[in-house]
C-alpha cells in the first residue's frame, strides 16, 4: 500500500485508505464493468473484419441503425425545444401546481421503461385515448416509427429541463436589465443573451437524451410494432439475434452502438470542459 | 452596512424579476400552458394512464392479478435484486469516492469517466456483454456448465446486469460532493488520532449522508425497474427468473392488460415514491446547505 | 437633460423603500445619492431608469412624464454595480451591443459602429482591450467597458448604481478621479449611487443624503458637511461628538457646564443634543479660571497632519454624557504647545456645536448603534 501511494499520488497526503479505496474501486470497476464490456470487443475481435462489416451492413441491421439513429434524433430536438420551454416556465414564472410539476418531470428517470412502455401503447394506440383522436386525422402512432419517436421522447424528457434549468436559475437579472437599458427588447435578450449562456446546457442536454435514446429498449418494443426493415431498432435486433445464438452478430451490433455512444459521451465531457472553462469569470 | 436594516428588506420572490425583463402576461401564459400540455401528453396522461388501466375492471381483478403466485414471485425477485445489487454499489460509491475526493493522483479524470461509463452502454448491451461471459457459448460456458454453476437464465446473472446499470448512481453523487467538502476535516480528524475507519463513519459519511440517501434512491428506482438488461439474461421463466417489469412484459404480451397493469401500477407507485423521497432529500440537502452558509455568515 | 421625480413612493410588502420623495436634478450635473444600504437610493436610481415601476409618483425628464415608457425608450445610461458585462462577447461587441439592437432603420451602419466602439473605447482609453473578453479583465477595466456600453446608446441620462462598490481601494481612488474628469468631459446628466460619503463628497457636484427612504438634505458637498440639517447627516458624514443637555437662551447646560450656542430656533428648557466633530473641540489645560467640560485623555495618535484625541468624560453626572468617548483633533503644534500626555486631566470646549431636540437626536443615536 505504501507503494501506490509513492508511484500515484501526485499530492502527499495524511489520510489513511488511499490503497485500499482505490484497489476496491479499481477490482470492482474491472469485474463488473471493464472485462464484461472488453468481453464484446474481443468477440468481434475473433470475427475479422470482413465478417464483421458485413454482419453490420446487411440491410436489416443498417435500417434498424438509421431508424434508432433517426428516431433518437428527431426525439432528442422535440426535447431540446420542449425542454427548454417547460426549464424556461419552471424558473422564469409562478402558476398553480409548479412544484408539482417539478418534481414529476423527473418522473421519466424514475418509471420502470417497461411500464412507460405498456402505458405509451395503450394510450397511442387506435383505440387509446390519444391514438383514438389521431386517428381521425389519419395519423397512426402506436405500431409506426412515429410510436418510437413518442416512447423516445418520454425518456429523454428530463435531461434537457435538467441541464438547463440551474443554468437559467443563475443568470443574473442585471444582464437581461442591461440589455433592456441598451434598447433591446426581449426577443432580442433571449437571442442574443439568454441562449448562448444556456446555449451549453441545452446542447448537453440534447446530446445526453440523444444518447439515452440510442441504447433504449423497454419503452420501444411494446410501442414499436417491430417489423423489420421498418419499425425495428437496434437493440431489439441484438435480442433477436441472441433468441438465434448469432452471438457474433448481435455482438456486432453492440461494438457499433458502443462506439457510437462513448463518442457521444466524450463530445458531451468536452462540451462541458469548453463551457465551464469559457464562463469561467474571476468575479 | 447595518445587518437589521439588510434583513428588513424581504424582497418576494416574484418581484425580483423587475418589470423591465418580463414578458408580458399574454405571452407568460401562452408559454405556460404550451409547456403543460406538452407534459400532459407525455408525462401526466401515461402516468395516470397506468392506474386507471390498472383499476378499470375493479378491485378484485387487481388484487387477486397481484396475488398470483407468479406476482408474488416476481416481486420477491425484485427485492432481492436491489437487496444485492444497492448495498453493492453503495460501498463501491463510498470507496471511489474516498479515494478521487481525498487525494490527488494520476488517472483520475480516466477514473471518473470510466465509473460514468455504465450510463453509455445500451441496457440490452448490458445484458448482452454477460451472455458473452458466463452463457453457454460464452468464455466461461463450458466450465461453469461443467461445474453445474447457472448465471445466465438465473438469478445471478439477473442480480448481474442490474449491477451494471446501476453501478454509477451512488459513486457520481458522492464524487462532486465529497471533492466540494475538501480533505481539511478529514485532515483534523487524523490529526486528532482519529483512525481511518473513525474518521470515514465520523467525519466523512455524515457529511454526505443526503448525497448518499439520493443516490441510494435513484440507484434503487433503477435496479428495480431495470427492464432490458435483465430482459436478456433472465430467460423469461415464470415463477424463476422474473422480475416485475418482466413479468409485466409477459401479462401484456398474454393480452392480459388489467394484470400487466396492476403489476405495472406497483411499479408506478415505487416511481412516485422515489420522486416524493428525492424532492425531500433535495429540499433536506438545500436546507442544511442553507443553515450551514448562514452560519458561516454569521 | 434636467430629471425630476415627484412623490414617488415604493413598497416592498411591508416594507417601505421610498416614501413621497420628490427631488429635481439639473441638466448636466453629477449627483450622489448618498445614504446606508436599505435606504432606498438604489431603488429610487433603479426608478429612474424604469427598472422598477414605483407605485405612485412621476419621473419627468426634460419637464415630459416618462413614468409609462419602458425602459427601453427611456435613453439612460445604466451601469451596474457588478457591471453585467455579456460574458459570451468581447469588449467590443458589448459596446456594440447597444448599437446592434436598433431597428434596423435606426441602425448605424457596420463602419459607423466600428467608429463609434473604437471612439468610446478611446474615452475610456481602453482600445487595447477592444478584442478581449470580459473574464479577462480587471474589475477597474469592466467597470469602465461597461461605462462605455452604457455611453455606446447617446444616453440623455447616466445612472450608476454603486460604481467603485466592487473595487479595491486604490483603484476606486484612482476611477473616482476618472469619472469625475470625464463627466466634465461629456456633462451629461449624472446620477451615482453609494454609501461611501468620501466617494460622494470627493465627485458629486451636489449630494443627496436619504434615509429609511427619505431625503435627508440636499447641497453642495460643502453644503452638507459644514451645515448638516438633521443629526443622521452629522453622524452619516464623518465622525461627531455629543453631549446632552438642556437649553437655557444661549447656551446648553451640560451637566454643571455650559455650552455656548449659535443661532437656535429651540425653546428654553428643551432636552437638546449638541453636535461638535472634532476638529471644532478646543482643548484645554485645568488652570484656575479655564472652563469646559473635564474629560481625561486616554490616547494620544500622534500620526498624519493633525492629532487625535481620544477622550472620556469624568464626573458628568446624567447617564447619556457618563463615560461617552470623545474624540476631538488638534493641530501638532498646539499639542506640543500644551505638553498634553495620555491620562492627564484637561478641559474641553466645542466651538459652534450645533443643537437639536432629543428627539430627532434619539433615533440618530439608535442608528448608529445599529451600524
Amino acid at each position: 500500500m505504501g507503494a501506490t501511494r509513492q508511484i500515484l499520488l501526485t499530492r502527499h497526503s495524511v489520510l489513511p485508505g488511499f490503497g485500499l479505496a482505490l484497489g476496491f474501486t479499481l477490482l470492482y470497476l474491472s469485474l463488473i464493468v471493464l472485462i464484461p464490456l472488453s468481453a464484446t470487443f474481443f468477440k468481434t475481435a475473433t470475427m475479422g473484419w470482413g465478417a464483421f462489416w458485413e454482419a453490420v451492413t446487411t440491410p436489416r441491421v443498417l435500417a434498424s441503425l438509421r431508424l434508432t439513429f433517426g428516431a433518437s434524433l428527431i426525439a432528442a430536438l422535440i426535447n431540446a425545444v420542449f425542454g427548454l420551454l417547460v426549464a424556461w416556465v419552471l424558473v422564469r414564472y409562478r402558476f398553480f401546481g409548479k412544484r408539482l410539476i417539478d418534481a414529476l418531470v423527473d418522473l421519466p428517470f424514475a418509471l420502470p421503461t417497461a411500464v412507460a412502455g405498456i402505458a405509451l401503447t395503450t394510450l397511442y394506440a387506435t383505440n387509446g385515448l390519444i391514438g383514438h383522436w389521431l386517428d381521425q386525422y389519419g395519423i397512426k402512432v402506436a405500431f409506426t416509427p412515429l410510436g418510437i419517436v413518442v416512447a423516445l421522447t418520454f425518456i429523454g424528457l428530463p435531461f434537457v429541463v435538467r441541464t438547463v434549468q440551474p443554468v437559467l436559475e443563475d443568470i443574473e437579472a442585471e444582464l437581461e436589465e442591461a440589455a433592456a437599458c441598451l434598447g433591446a427588447n426581449r426577443l432580442q435578450t433571449f437571442v442574443r443573451i439568454i441562449l448562448p449562456a444556456i446555449g451549453p446546457a441545452l446542447l448537453t442536454g440534447f446530446a445526453l437524451a440523444f444518447a439515452r435514446a440510442i441504447g433504449e429498449y423497454g419503452s420501444v418494443v411494446f410501442i414499436a410494432g417491430n417489423m423489420p426493415m421498418i419499425s425495428e431498432i437496434a437493440p431489439l435486433l441484438i435480442i433477436t439475434k441472441l433468441e438465434q445464438y448469432d452471438y457474433a452478430g448481435a455482438t456486432a451490433i453492440a461494438v457499433v452502438m458502443l462506439v457510437i455512444s462513448f463518442l457521444l459521451l466524450l463530445a458531451i465531457n468536452l462540451l462541458q470542459w469548453w463551457s465551464s472553462n469559457r464562463t469561467k469569470s474571476n468575479r | 452596512m447595518s445587518a437589521t436594516s439588510v434583513l428588513h428588506t424581504p424582497v418576494p420572490l416574484e418581484q425580483a424579476r423587475s418589470a423591465a425583463t418580463n414578458e408580458p402576461a399574454l405571452m407568460r401564459w401562452l408559454l405556460i400552458a404550451l409547456a403543460l400540455i406538452f407534459l400532459t401528453l407525455f408525462l401526466f396522461i401515461p402516468l395516470a394512464s397506468v392506474f386507471y388501466e390498472a383499476l378499470k375492471k375493479g378491485g378484485d381483478v387487481y388484487l387477486k392479478a397481484l396475488q398470483e403466485p407468479d406476482a408474488l414471485s416476481a416481486i420477491q425477485l425484485t427485492l432481492i435484486t436491489a437487496a444485492i445489487a444497492v448495498p453493492a454499489n453503495l460501498v463501491f460509491g463510498v470507496a471511489a469516492a474516498w479515494a478521487i475526493a481525498k487525494f490527488e493522483f494520476r488517472g483520475k479524470s480516466v477514473l471518473i469517466t470510466l465509473i460514468d461509463l455504465p450510463f453509455a452502454v445500451s441496457p440490452v448491451i448490458s445484458g448482452l456483454i454477460y451472455v458473452l461471459l458466463f452463457g453457454a457459448q460464452g468464455w466461461f460456458g463450458p466450465w461453469l456448465q461443467a461445474h453445474d454453476i447457472k448465471i445466465i437464465f438465473a438469478v445471478p446473472g439477473i442480480v448481474l446486469a442490474t449491477v451494471f446499470v446501476t453501478f454509477p448512481f451512488v459513486a457520481r453523487e458522492l464524487i462532486p460532493l465529497m471533492q466540494a467538502q475538501g480533505a481539511e476535516e478529514e485532515e483534523a480528524a487524523v490529526a486528532l488520532g482519529a483512525s481511518g475507519w473513525q474518521t470515514l463513519w465520523r467525519v466523512t459519511l455524515p457529511n454526505v449522508k443526503w448525497g448518499l440517501v439520493y443516490g441510494v434512491i435513484l440507484c434503487n428506482a433503477r435496479a428495480m425497474g431495470e427492464f432490458g438488461a435483465v430482459s436478456v439474461v433472465s430467460g423469461h421463466i415464470r415463477g424463476m427468473t422474473n422480475t416485475m417489469p418482466l413479468h409485466v412484459e409477459i401479462l401484456y404480451n398474454e393480452y392480459n392488460f388489467a394484470a400487466a397493469f396492476a403489476v405495472a401500477s406497483i411499479l408506478a407507485l415505487l416511481a412516485l415514491v422515489t420522486l416524493a423521497a428525492k424532492s425531500f432529500v433535495e429540499w433536506r440537502f438545500g436546507h442544511d446547505q442553507q443553515t450551514s452558509i448562514e452560519e458561516h455568515a454569521a | 437633460m434636467s430629471i425630476e421625480v415627484s412623490n414617488i413612493s415604493k413598497h416592498f410588502g411591508s416594507f417601505t423603500a421610498l416614501d413621497n420623495i420628490s427631488l429635481e436634478f439639473p441638466s448636466g450635473e453629477l449627483v450622489a445619492l448618498l445614504g446606508p444600504s436599505g435606504c432606498g437610493k438604489t431603488t429610487l436610481l433603479r426608478i429612474i431608469a424604469g427598472l422598477e415601476q414605483a407605485d405612485s409618483g412621476k419621473v419627468l425628464f426634460h419637464g415630459e412624464d416618462a413614468s409609462r415608457r419602458h425602459v427601453r425608450e427611456r435613453q439612460v445610461g445604466f451601469v451596474f454595480q457588478h457591471y453585467a458585462l455579456f460574458r459570451h462577447m468581447s469588449v467590443f461587441e458589448n459596446i456594440a451591443f447597444g448599437l446592434r439592437v436598433k431597428p434596423r432603420k435606426e441602425r448605424p451602419s457596420e463602419a459607423e459602429i466600428q467608429r463609434r466602439v473604437h471612439e468610446l473605447l478611446n474615452l475610456v482609453q481602453l482600445d487595447w482591450l477592444h478584442d478581449r473578453y470580459p473574464a479577462q479583465l480587471s474589475g477597474g477595466q469592466r467597470q469602465r467597458i461597461a461605462l462605455a456600453r452604457a455611453l455606446a446608446v447617446e444616453p440623455q441620462v447616466l445612472l450608476l448604481d454603486e460604481p467603485f462598490g466592487a473595487l479595491d481601494a486604490k483603484v476606486r481612488k484612482d476611477l473616482r478621479r476618472w469619472l469625475r474628469r470625464l463627466h466634465d468631459e461629456l456633462h451629461v446628466t449624472s446620477l451615482f449611487v453609494t454609501h461611501d460619503q468620501e466617494e460622494a463628497l470627493e465627485v458629486a457636484d451636489r449630494v443627496v443624503l436619504m434615509n429609511h427612504g427619505r431625503i435627508e438634505q440636499i447641497g453642495t458637498p460643502g453644503e452638507v458637511y459644514d451645515h448638516p440639517a438633521s443629526p443622521f447627516v452629522y453622524g452619516f458624514l464623518g465622525s461627531v461628538n455629543l453631549f446632552h443637555g438642556r437649553v437655557h437662551g444661549d447656551h446648553l447646560q451640560v451637566d454643571d457646564h455650559v455650552l455656548a450656542l449659535d443661532q437656535h430656533t429651540l425653546s428654553a428648557d428643551t432636552q437638546a443634543v449638541a453636535y461638535a466633530r472634532p476638529h471644532e473641540v478646543d482643548v484645554v489645560r485645568p488652570e484656575p479660571g479655564a472652563t469646559g467640560i473635564p474629560v481625561v485623555i486616554r490616547r494620544i495618535l500622534a500620526f498624519g497632519g493633525a492629532v487625535r484625541l481620544e477622550l472620556e468624560r469624568t464626573g458628568a453626572e446624567s447617564k447619556e454624557n457618563a463615560g461617552t468617548p470623545i474624540e476631538a483633533e488638534i493641530g501638532r503644534d498646539r499639542l506640543r504647545e500644551l505638553g498634553l500626555a495620555e491620562g492627564d486631566q484637561v478641559l474641553i470646549q466645542p466651538r459652534g456645536a450645533r443643537v437639536f431636540p432629543v428627539s430627532t437626536a434619539a433615533t440618530n443615536q439608535a442608528e448608529k448603534a445599529a451600524a
